[in-house]
């Protein structure tokens, strides 16, 4: 019950924050939402995509774009969550955390439960504009994705927590973020599907292929659809391990502080 | 009765230099005890292994005869060199979150909130954003979170930084009466003579990682032949305060 309390009074404190810093909230859903009504409304005639699974149809540009948009709202929500982790390890209040008479995984996991939540609230805004604004979603796809993002917010969160732990300084912060976020969006299925990226050059199929992120976003597009695409979920599930116990050894007591 | 803080032979090393060097102290209840050092001298390495921060390779901490785990921890509050307090949130808010990590909560917590903003005079500031207060509530705040779940050690790293002079004595005087009228045993790491209580707290001068002297303020002096403390000081560190 204690742990649960704890559990509660993080995601608190973190939907405080998020909802307090409000230019966070609309540089979260802007971001998306340019590439959904401008770029992709410039692709949407050029380019169709032909009728694969999930989808029993064919389907415009700006349809197909959702899902990879949804991800990216929850990379870089991600990111920030680590960028802040970072500012408050170098603030002190990360301190307070780590101090506090409960097991550390269990105080990591519910800082990053709580920027998971964060970025629910964040992706659900956007698929609300999105489908608003004429592009065609499900709405049973609404309920039906959570469990995805939930794992997608819990995986990009993790990652996001491996590099906190290794940044020192706050500095350092846009030019890893450079490395890590575009490389990571654009070698995905979240802009173009994958046979499309192999007509184009195998080894940078290869590279989307073998890319944690584009499990999590062909996850959140089948979802969406209600569907469960079993290579993606287990793709997602092992790079979530993999980041999660990353994140525990970073952020072990260590040497230096 | 177990001492509230016993820590016995430790060390620790950052690469080749050595921070800290098989340093042994006991704090016990109701006691001051002023870690005077200058600046390097090992006290914030000290205080990153006691709040677990660090790792501890060599050496041993014990809390109320308690080994330094998760449990020991939870009679133990911590005001850091640093601000802690989240910027954006109430002082309330930012006190609730501290008493949840703690376990408390309900009822239980608001009062424990209002009875620590009562007793530091911030009452009325309960529900202003941390950022618009001025250097020393902020500190006030940070003390009234170290003691909202009532430790029975507090350990106090360099708490009065950055005040001006007459905030700073009300906290002096606060933290003394602490100890001295609630029996609370205190770690207080400072390179500041000034914040020592010569009549009451225990000294130990920490000195590149070594711990030089430790006792109460009068047979130090009269060992070292000195007068004051800033003398004393300077005699074994050669650093003035």
């Amino acid at each position: 019950m204690t742990s649960l309390r704890i559990l509660w009074a993080v995601i608190v404190r973190e939907m405080r924050r998020f909802l307090q810093q409000r230019s966070r909230f609309f540089g979260a859903l802007v971001r998306p939402l340019i590439w959904l009504l401008v770029f992709a409304a410039g692709f949407r005639a050029a380019l169709g995509i032909a009728i694969t699974p999930p989808y029993d149809t064919y389907i415009t540009y700006d349809v197909y774009i959702v899902p990879g948009l949804v991800g990216m709202v929850q990379l870089f929500n991600g990111m920030q969550n680590s960028l802040s982790m970072v500012y408050d390890r170098e603030m002190g209040s990360m301190r307070v955390l780590l101090t506090c008479p409960q097991p550390l995984p269990f105080l990591l996991f519910s800082r990053l439960f709580a920027g998971m939540c964060v970025s629910l609230l964040q992706v659900y805004a956007f698929l609300l504009i999105a489908r608003l604004s004429g592009v065609d979603l499900p709405w049973a796809g609404f309920i039906s994705v959570l469990p995805a993002l939930v794992l997608t917010g819990l995986l990009l969160g993790a990652a996001g927590m491996v590099l906190s732990s290794q940044v020192r300084q706050i500095e350092n912060f846009a030019g890893v973020m450079n490395f890590v976020v575009f490389p990571l969006f654009f070698l995905s299925s979240a802009l173009y599907p994958l046979w499309k990226m192999q007509e184009a050059s195998e080894w940078v199929y290869l590279l989307c292929r073998f890319n944690p992120f584009t499990d999590a976003v062909e996850m959140i597009r089948f979802a969406l659809y209600g569907q469960w695409q079993q290579d993606a979920i287990v793709g997602t599930l092992l790079a979530t391990a993999v980041c999660l116990l990353l994140a525990l050894l970073g952020y072990r007591p260590r040497q230096r502080a | 009765m177990s001492a509230a803080l016993h820590i016995d032979g430790l060390s620790h090393r950052y690469g080749s230099r050595q921070a800290l060097d098989k340093l042994s102290l006991q704090v016990d209840a109701g006691q001051c005890c002023i870690l005077l050092g200058p600046n390097g001298a090992g006290k914030s390495t000290l205080f990153g292994l006691l709040t677990r921060l660090l790792a501890v390779r060599e050496g041993s901490i014990r809390i109320f005869g308690q080994p330094l785990r998760a449990q020991a921890l939870a009679r133990v509050g911590v005001v850091f060199q640093q601000p802690t307090l989240d910027l954006d949130l109430t002082v309330e808010q930012n006190l609730s979150y501290f008493g949840a990590l703690q376990g408390l909560h309900g009822k239980a917590l608001q009062q424990r909130i209002g009875a620590e903003l009562e007793r530091l005079q911030l009452a009325a500031r309960r529900r202003e954003r941390v950022r618009d207060l001025n250097g020393g509530h902020r500190r006030r705040v940070e003390i009234a979170r170290a003691l909202l779940h009532r430790p029975a050690l507090l350990l106090l790293d360099e708490p009065t930084v950055g005040l001006d002079l007459p905030t700073r004595q009300q906290l002096i005087d606060y933290l003394h009466a602490l100890a001295r009228d609630e029996g609370l045993a205190l770690l207080w790491a400072t390179h500041l003579v000034d914040e020592i209580d010569p009549q009451h707290d225990q000294l130990a001068l920490l000195h590149r990682g070594r711990l030089l002297a430790s006792g109460a303020v009068a047979p130090l002096l009269a060992d070292a032949g000195c007068h004051d403390l800033g003398g004393w000081f300077q005699h074994h560190t050669g650093a003035t305060s």
